[in-house]
């Protein structure tokens, strides 16, 4: 089986990956990172969220093989010195989830959403931008919240970080 | 209130570990010695299984074992059960078809479990059940209730040889038939009520091991009720003996009912791990959990409302088929039954009500308890007729509603419920003035100079909550009682675990039910934990279904509570040296009355433990107590929904433009927690109204066996919700909960139908009103004009 | 999904080599339809080429009158492209439509027109401006190379290298999605250039994306109002439980008007 290198997180890992390994598989099997989820067989419901070289992509559609060499970002990786994200703060104080099955998928959705979009999201917006994620608890209702808030948060710590 | 107290925002304890990534769900969980099941299902909606050849597929690499129907009759293993029993009109008890694990000489819908194959890897385990050769005789396929009840239809089991599960009803037929040959108006409507697929965004799974060395089996499994799981898996099925066999559910993403059932995977997985010798592990994928979850609702209806000259109601009389599947699942008797027409009377005076209700089995899924479960069948049943009525009378729906609602209380329906308390025309005053109600003429004129149809839509529900008292649902032929229990242990430094047969899977109840212990104990959250899941710690308890947790899960956790603070004043008592009845328990400190002479509640468990300053002979040490609730009546959360919604005619699209939801959940522990319930609900009642249904086709074959097929309601299909709640506090428990999980699963159906028929000026539309079906709808001449 | 070997190219000669060479081999460029249809076990390849390290294979030129888009290109970097913006901007509305944002930062213009899925929303666009598929071997006019359902022009050991989108006067592309999968329940591409207009058609023709000509005749000036008389027949459109043939073919008509609308910079 060859073996497989590639970032993540921030730390070098490597494991052997056959052919046939989704990078899903690698994260959760190999690594034992289990926040990343499979929620359905057809990349669309986003549960397995991950962000590639900082973009986010559905690692249930994605070799893992492909990805050697990249530097990988799952939801384990966002809280930083044990402070937490400011999105995934947002979906606490937001009560942006429920059973929390999606929840991983949904953050790192919104993170790139911001990368992509800035940080000042109407609600439009986001539940366009969130087309490919499914929760099934929330009615979306404060995921959008939670979304909105970490956006500005993320805003607030950009301008924090670049004044420092 | 204090800021983590009754009634507080409090934000959600078990949060973190979700938004870390921290979540331990069934399928993070891996088992040393693991091994993988995959299972063979049937590819034929109905067959006679000839034969099964596993010959090949034990050759393949990896392959440890393949299992039958024969195997496990070998091993005695006892089939799934449906465990509400419900008599037919003429007495007889329902004609119900054995349940095995694994087929035996018959499959009977596609995704029936015919053989399982277990290896080392799952994709070993996948390899190995397409080497399975099964020999099929194919029989018709019978996918709809039409087919399955027509004359000569092949009987799906013998013991139901029409197809027909049971006749039931409800009502006294004479009255209202009388009430009927008397009315002014009556209105009639045919009704379906779709088929839906829970969709719990974590599929189902499980892990079986055995212990050779104790004889202990051990199953995690995505279940809402892990003691329930053991109790039917030991006394049903015959796994093991209760005290052999652990069962755990750990953080499970999601159920909505479809986590209650023992489904058969769970039962192969921890029968077979002791015939391997192995762990044995099950994920499905989310087109195994198409073919092979429980699905939801499947009604066909005919409904009639008769009406005085003065509109006010006379009787109502409603006729249903409801779908079952191809076997009974665990409460699937009781759904379209007991859970249905209780329902009937909405929040409505109805002199008189009939209702009849055939069972069909049809070779699809089994159709068990879907959020909801009858009761949004009821009430799309009630206020569709109510709608429509009105709409006839050339009356305002609102003013039909109010002058028929129920306003003494407690008032007794002619189907069985009491309701207790309510307020429904303070719902639907609230809610009309939050949404603005009076502006929506301006909103539809607006609309149409945009070549867009505005629709109103209202929905008044009522639902029933708590299934209980025991008894009275053993009456009903319930073989279970639907009491809770909780065990609260205080730890001698003061901290607290409460121990709760509920079982959370998105509620919250870490959150809600410490937010309970923390305010009754008058200590700080932070030393509250919530113990749920693991029949090893927990004793006994009932599970998490029909928005139960809170009217009874939490009403046993207070009566626990009551335990300990009374043992605290006996406690006290002699540490404080004052007579037990001079103590007072107030905001976490025990006082002598009318002295400053005091001790918290810390210290109060320390000397409990202790045991110094009382005679251990009369006093026990300690503090920990136990207790079981069973409640006194149903609860009955009502509310108003309005849906506003705006129709582009020359695509069909619907666009949800405004949703008011004001609700009576009674007292409320977390206002957020309980709007979110909410939300989540009206997402999936919005679901169903416009996006979602399970389709088969003609041949049986599930054509909605993915997201590709199977609409989902996403972000840009939804608009934010303007949620209110108004209070009048359940009298049957302790805290005066009613239960919010339901209700806008319930409400919102109607809602949009009845907003989609005011913008069409036609009834002709059923669920779900997709694109397709309202462009056909608008293609037909209003029967009224819209403005009306 | 079954097992295979897997080959990550660093050229296109190389991969051409590696398809020629091994029967059983495919090309991997996204994956976001190859990898759902192999992990339903209905697609067994032996060997996987994946074509994401060959880095000619990717980026968005101006080339005289056209718009270049090479194979490998990501959906989401046509939709964001300051090039194609300029040039075409309705083209890059158009890629930011297909799938989700993950899907667009994975799925490629090259795996969208090689697979030509019936609801795919490229192959419109190809179709309506005339583009011209460049493969490692020939230029395919778009006419051409749509064949069929997931049948194209390219023949064994052919890969597409690049689009190359012709700069039209105006193009519109009006998509009404698939409630459940979210592709093309109808989508249309209308474009002028010149005195001509094509219209194109995907999601909804039982043998793939189509130019429908009727329209393209009945554009006696560019605007909506001129395609109002028409009507699609529904013999040759598809039908599924989200849409009869019937249905399909109406919202043609109303997906070909908006579109012809949004080129003209209005909504309709």
């Amino acid at each position: 089986m060859p073996t497989l290198s590639m970032t993540v997180n921030g730390k070098p890992v490597s494991g052997e990956a056959e052919g046939r390994t989704l990078l899903v598989q690698f994260l959760r099997e190999t690594l034992r990172l289990t926040g990343t989820h499979v929620g359905c067989d057809t990349s669309q419901c986003g549960a397995c969220l991950v962000h590639i070289d900082g973009k986010a992509v559905k690692s249930c559609t994605t070799l893992a093989l492909a990805c050697a060499g990249a530097s990988i970002t799952t939801i384990e990786g966002l809280a930083r010195d044990g402070k937490l994200h400011p999105m995934q703060e947002a979906f606490r104080e937001n009560h942006g989830l429920q059973c929390g099955f999606c929840t991983p998928g949904m953050i790192m959705s919104a993170i790139d959403m911001v990368n992509r979009k800035g940080t000042d999201l109407d609600e439009q917006t986001i539940r366009h931008e969130l087309e490919g994620n499914i929760c099934r608890c929330t009615g979306y209702h404060n995921i959008v919240k939670s979304i909105a808030a970490g956006a500005a948060a993320m805003g607030k710590e950009g301008l924090r970080q670049a004044a420092e | 209130m204090s800021a983590t107290g009754i009634g507080a925002r409090v934000v959600r304890k078990e949060d973190h570990r979700f938004i870390t990534g921290k979540g331990r769900y069934v399928d993070d969980i891996n088992r040393p010695g693991q091994s993988h099941a995959y299972f063979v299902r049937s590819p034929h909606a109905h067959a006679t299984i000839k034969s099964v050849d596993a010959s090949e597929a034990l050759k393949k690499p990896g392959v440890l074992a393949v299992f039958t129907g024969a195997d496990i009759a070998a091993d005695k293993i006892g089939g799934l059960i449906c465990g509400w029993m419900i008599h037919s009109k003429d007495g007889s008890p329902m004609k119900a078809g054995a349940h095995p694990a694994l087929a035996q000489g018959k499959a009977r819908y596609v995704g029936d479990h015919v053989a399982v194959v277990i290896a080392e890897t799952l994709a070993q385990a996948r390899d190995g059940a397409e080497a399975v050769v099964v020999d099929y005789e194919e029989l018709p396929p019978l996918p709809d209730m039409t087919l399955a009840t027509a004359k000569g239809a092949a009987a799906i089991h013998a013991e139901a040889p029409d197809n027909i599960v049971y006749n039931w009803h409800l009502g006294d037929k004479a009255a209202t038939d009388a009430a009927f040959a008397k009315a002014k108006h009556v209105t009639k409507l045919d009704i379906v009520n779709n088929r839906l697929v829970p969709n719990a965004m974590e599929p189902r799974a499980a892990i079986g091991e055995y212990d050779d060395g104790d004889g202990v089996f051990t199953l995690y499994t995505t279940s809402q009720n892990p003691h329930v799981a053991r109790l039917v898996l030991s006394a049903f099925i015959g796994i093991a003996p209760e005290n052999k066999l652990r069962v755990i559910a750990p953080d499970v993403g999601g159920g909505f009912g479809s986590k209650i059932f023992i489904y058969a995977e769970e039962t192969i997985c921890v029968w077979a791990a002791k015939k391997v010798g192995r762990p044995v592990k099950w994920t499905a994928d989310r087109t195994e959990e198409f073919l092979a979850v429980a699905h939801g609702r499947d009604h066909l209806t005919h409904a009639e409302l008769a009406l005085d000259g003065d509109n006010r109601i006379l009787g109502m009389r409603v006729s249903t088929k409801a779908n079952l599947g191809a076997y009974l699942s665990t409460f699937a008797s009781s759904v379209p039954t007991y859970l249905y027409a209780p329902l009937l009377s909405g929040q409505y005076n109805i002199p008189s009500i009939y209702c009849e209700v055939d069972g069909v089995y049809t070779t699809t899924a089994p159709v068990d308890a879907y959020r909801g479960a009858g009761r949004p069948e009821a009430t799309y049943v009630v206020e569709r007729l109510i709608e429509v009525a009105a709409r006839e009378r050339r009356m305002d729906p609102t003013a039909f509603r109010e002058m028929n609602f129920v306003r003494q209380f407690p008032h007794q329906t002619p189907v069985i419920m009491m309701y207790d308390a309510g307020n429904y025309p303070l719902a639907l005053k609230t809610a009309m003035d939050m949404h603005d109600v009076k502006t929506f003429a301006q909103r539809r004129s607006e609309s149409e100079r945009r070549g867009k149809l505005r629709g109103l839509g209202y929905s008044a529900y009522i639902e029933a909550c708590g299934i209980a008292p025991s008894a009275a649902v053993g009456s009903l032929g319930a073989g279970v009682g639907l009491w809770e229990s909780a065990e609260v242990r205080v730890n001698p430094i003061g901290t607290v675990e409460v121990l709760t047969g509920s079982h959370a899977h998105g509620q919250g109840h870490e959150t809600t039910f410490a937010q309970v212990v923390a305010d009754r104990l008058g200590i700080p959250i932070e030393n509250v934990s919530i113990v749920h899941g693991d029949t090893d710690k927990v004793q006994m308890g009932m599970g998490t279904y029909g928005s139960r947790s809170g009217a009874v899960g939490i009403s046993a956790i207070v009566k626990a509570l009551d335990k300990v603070v009374a043992k605290g004043k006996k406690v006290a008592s002699h540490v404080l040296e004052a007579s037990e009845g001079d103590i007072e328990f107030k905001d976490g400190q025990f006082q002598v009355k009318g002295t400053d002479k005091k001790a918290g509640f810390g210290d109060i468990a320390l000397q409990a433990y202790i045991a110094h300053k009382f005679n251990g002979q009369e006093l026990e040490p300690g503090l920990k107590e136990g207790a079981f609730y069973d409640p006194t009546n149903f609860t009955f959360p009502a509310g108003v929904h309005i849906c506003e919604l705006e129709i582009d005619p020359s695509t069909g699209a619907t666009e949800i433009k405004k949703w008011t939801a004001v609700d009576d959940f009674g007292n409320v522990i977390n206002p957020m927690i309980v709007e979110g319930q909410v939300h989540g609900g009206i997402a999936q009642g919005v679901g169903q109204a416009l996006a979602e249904q399970a389709v088969y086709d003609k041949s049986g074959q599930l054509l909605t066996a993915s997201y590709m097929d199977y609409c989902m309601p996403r972000a840009d299909d939804l608009p934010s919700f303007e949620i209110g709640m108004i209070t009048t506090p359940a009298p049957s428990n302790p805290l005066g909960l009613k239960g919010c999980g339901e209700a806008g699963a319930i409400a919102a159906p109607p809602a949009v139908i009845n907003a989609i028929t005011d913008a069409l000026g036609h009834e002709d539309i059923a669920m779900p009103a997709t694109p397709q079906a309202v462009w056909r709808a608008c293609q037909k001449r209003p029967s009224r004009l819209a403005a009306e | 999904m079954y097992a295979f070997d897997y080959i990550k190219a660093t050229s296109l000669d190389q991969a051409a080599k590696l398809l020629s060479e091994k029967e059983e081999a495919k090309l991997l460029a996204g994956g976001h339809t190859l990898l759902p249809t192999m992990k339903q076990r209905l697609a067994a390849p032996g060997v996987l080429v994946d074509l994401s390290g060959v880095s000619d294979l990717r980026g968005i030129a101006r080339e005289g009158d056209a718009v270049v888009i090479g194979a490998m290109t990501p959906h989401g970097e046509v939709a964001t492209s300051a090039v194609v913006r300029a040039a075409i901007p309705s083209l890059a509305e158009l890629a930011s439509v297909i799938g989700d944002p993950a899907v667009r930062h994975r799925g490629t213009i090259g795996g969208s027109v090689a697979n030509n899925d019936p609801a795919a929303d490229y192959p419109a666009a190809c179709l309506a401006l005339g583009a011209t598929i460049v493969t490692n071997k020939r230029s395919v006019a778009a006419d051409d190379f749509f064949t069929g359902l997931f049948e194209t022009a390219l023949e064994d050991g052919e890969i597409v290298a690049k689009v190359s989108f012709p700069i039209p006067d105006k193009m519109g592309y009006a998509k009404f999605r698939n409630p459940a999968s979210r592709y093309a329940l109808v989508g249309v591409c209308v474009a002028q250039k010149g005195s001509t207009a094509r219209v194109a058609v995907t999601g909804a023709g039982s043998n793939g994306v189509f130019r429908w000509k009727e329209a393209e005749a009945a554009f006696a000036t560019f605007d909506p109002a001129s395609l109002e008389k028409l009507t699609m027949s529904p013999a040759g459109i598809n039908g599924d439980i989200h849409a009869d043939a019937e249905y399909r073919a109406h919202l043609i008509g109303v997906m070909a008007r908006r579109a012809t609308a949004k080129a003209l910079g209005k909504r309709l």
